[in-house]
């Protein structure tokens, strides 16, 4: 029988041959992720032990990853004693791949996870996060969980009742034009089925343009999927996968692959030729209001963010350094950076993108999700309009339900800032 | 019967059901405060005390899409609200059933406010305008948890069926 990709992983980790779409399973879990809501589900894990007589233990400490990364260093007295109380769990528990406080080893947990080597094609990860869907870009199945999910993967090591998604598969094929990116590509397909057209359905990467794409876009994709519902973005691991693990993360040992079969069954083939796209915006309120760089070109922006598991990376600090170099940020803009992760700052440091940005007038905050989610910097001000390399702008994202956010590369970031309005950087020869 | 106290249209996000402001405030008893904390009064009526239990509230397609924040259902719950949407985001349903919140699935929902509706089985009966709508089941596994009271009491079950 022809499967998925997807299919082919659950049935691994359910001890199983073979799995139809719509079966519900029991896979066992490759790695479970958790940020500061760690707080959240070590609650709920000690609420299940709860008059069990039984000594509360993790099933496996290893598989287990916790990041700190939404409200970083803490901004009040409540998160910092969340944080203290998860410290405090992970020594008992044993738990090593923690990512705390400092500089050499921080960053945004969908950064982290790649950037260490924490996850592999054809796992099965979890989060308690909804972008746990970036890791598709490595060929694992990835998706996002709550915290009493996550408590119970914690105590029983497998996610009860997981039902075999449906496939959607995108076929990118064509070259993208310089400083159109990959970011474009995945606005581009929201904006086509809309917020639920891939609702409780994987989306499948395919094409020339995906093969010959770094896996820093490749997790952009991903990333944002869930933007259009999916329970999971995938690319299948190929040699760029490999290359990644090896170079980028130190991974050592044997790193098979796992990929669909041709004539597996798909819900349906979208096809989308990259060659012909123009930077995209994501318009206020929704993700899905996407429109073409041109109909929103000039709209007045007070607030520049480069930044996030989205777009946060140094393919992406670069691009921005090297469209801004020479120029300044406009009067009445501000520009906030904030790298995905430590090594990240710090290669920007030694490549001399943080010189060129901050000479320019941009901000540099430190690795962490920031104003993306609005709680703990970067707030926006009544009225205001941000234009953000981030994957959300639903009212009162940044901080503020009376402002509002556009959706867009690092590229058209970058060329806004320039000019303080929203700014097609195909154009005007940078 | 219930009636309806709000009536909310597409993709009603996390943000909008429990801003991201709030988000380290994490235990279920002390959530229910921010509830739509930026829907001024749709959090006032809430906060009010006034709501009687299993009152309703109407989505549209896609409600609860987002974030994974349990938040967001832990809220709705600490009000003991019945949500009735056309259909939900996958993380938002699976934690509603994880936490009890009562989420029914309805395509064809159509109901205001203070309309009075029954919710059986299978179907949704809207008193006020005299039409019913088809409802859609959850899956067995989600129905066995909601029947187990919950995730965690599933869950330790599990638990402790395995350590036999
Ligand atoms: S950067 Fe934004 S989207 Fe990414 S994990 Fe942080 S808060 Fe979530």
């Amino acid at each position: 029988m022809k499967q998925t990709i997807v299919q082919k992983i659950l049935a691994r980790a359910s001890g199983k041959s073979f799995v139809n779409i719509g079966d519900i399973v029991e896979p066992k879990v490759d790695l479970a992720m958790s940020h500061e809501n760690a707080a959240l589900v070590m609650n709920q894990f000690l609420e299940i032990y709860k008059g069990t007589g039984l000594d509360p233990k993790v099933w496996d400490p290893n598989k287990i990853a916790i990041i700190f990364d939404h409200r970083v260093p803490a901004e009040s007295r409540k998160t910092a004693t969340n944080q203290k109380k998860i410290r405090n769990f992970i020594a008992e528990q044993g738990i090593f791949k923690f990512h705390d406080i400092r500089g050499d080893e921080m960053g945004i947990c969908h950064q982290i996870l790649p950037q260490y080597g924490y996850v592999r094609p054809g796992y099965v990860v979890v989060g308690t996060d909804s972008h746990t869907t970036s890791h598709g870009a490595l060929g694992a199945f990835s998706f996002g969980i709550g915290a009493t999910e996550m408590a119970s993967v914690w105590t029983l090591g497998v996610m009860l009742n997981v039902p075999v998604p449906p496939t959607i598969k995108v076929v990118v094929n064509g070259a993208l034009k310089k400083y159109v990116q990959p970011k474009d590509i995945i606005l581009y397909l929201i904006g086509k089925i809309t917020a639920e057209g891939a609702n409780f359905k994987v989306i499948e990467f395919h094409g020339e343009t995906i093969r010959n794409m770094s896996t820093s876009g490749r997790i952009t994709i991903c990333n944002m999927s869930v933007e259009a519902g999916a329970t999971s973005g995938i690319v299948p691991g190929d040699e760029e996968t490999i290359k990644y693990l090896r170079e980028e993360a130190g991974v050592t040992e044997d790193i098979p692959l796992v990929n669909s079969d041709d004539e597996a069954e798909f819900d349906k083939i979208i096809e989308i030729d990259a060659s012909s796209l123009v930077p995209q915006i994501a318009c206020p309120h929704t993700v899905d209001n996407v429109k073409q760089v041109g109909d929103v070109e000039g709209t007045k922006i007070d607030q520049i963010v480069i930044g996030s598991c989205t777009n946060g990376r140094l393919d992406d600090l670069e691009t921005a350094a090297q469209i801004i170099k020479g120029h300044k940020i406009a009067k009445n803009t501000r520009m906030l950076v904030f790298p995905a992760s430590g090594k990240i700052y710090r290669q920007a440091m030694e490549k001399g993108i943080f010189e060129i940005l901050m000479n320019a007038g941009a901000v540099i905050a430190n690795p962490g999700c920031g104003p993306c989610l609005g709680v703990h910097q970067g707030a926006l001000g009544d009225g205001e309009k941000a234009l953000s390399t981030t994957n959300r702008n639903f009212k009162g994202r940044m901080g503020n339900p009376d402002a509002e956010v556009y959706l867009c590369s690092a590229a058209v970031a970058a060329a806004s800032a320039i000019t303080g309005v929203i700014t097609d950087p195909t154009k005007g020869g940078y | 019967m219930s009636k309806v106290i709000y009536k909310f249209g597409d993709d009603i996000s996390t943000d909008i059901i429990y801003p991201g402001r709030f988000m380290a405030t994490v235990l279920p008893s002390e959530t229910p405060e921010f509830a739509f904390a930026d829907e001024k009064d749709l959090n006032k009526l809430l906060n009010s005390k006034t709501v009687p239990a299993d009152s309703i509230i109407i989505g549209g397609k896609n409600f609860g899409c987002g974030s994974s924040r349990e938040q967001a259902c832990s809220t709705l719950k600490g009000h003991e609200l019945i949500i009735i949407a056309k259909n939900f985001a996958r993380i938002f349903l699976q934690n509603s059933i994880n936490l009890g919140l009562k989420t029914v699935i309805c395509p064809d929902i159509d109901a205001d406010v203070n309309d009075e509706l029954e919710i059986s089985e299978d179907k949704v009966f809207n008193k006020t305008k005299g039409k019913e709508y088809n409802i859609i089941p959850h899956t067995k596994t989600q129905q066995e948890i909601i029947q187990a009271g919950g995730l965690i009491p599933y869950s330790r079950k599990r638990l402790i069926e395995g350590s036999k």
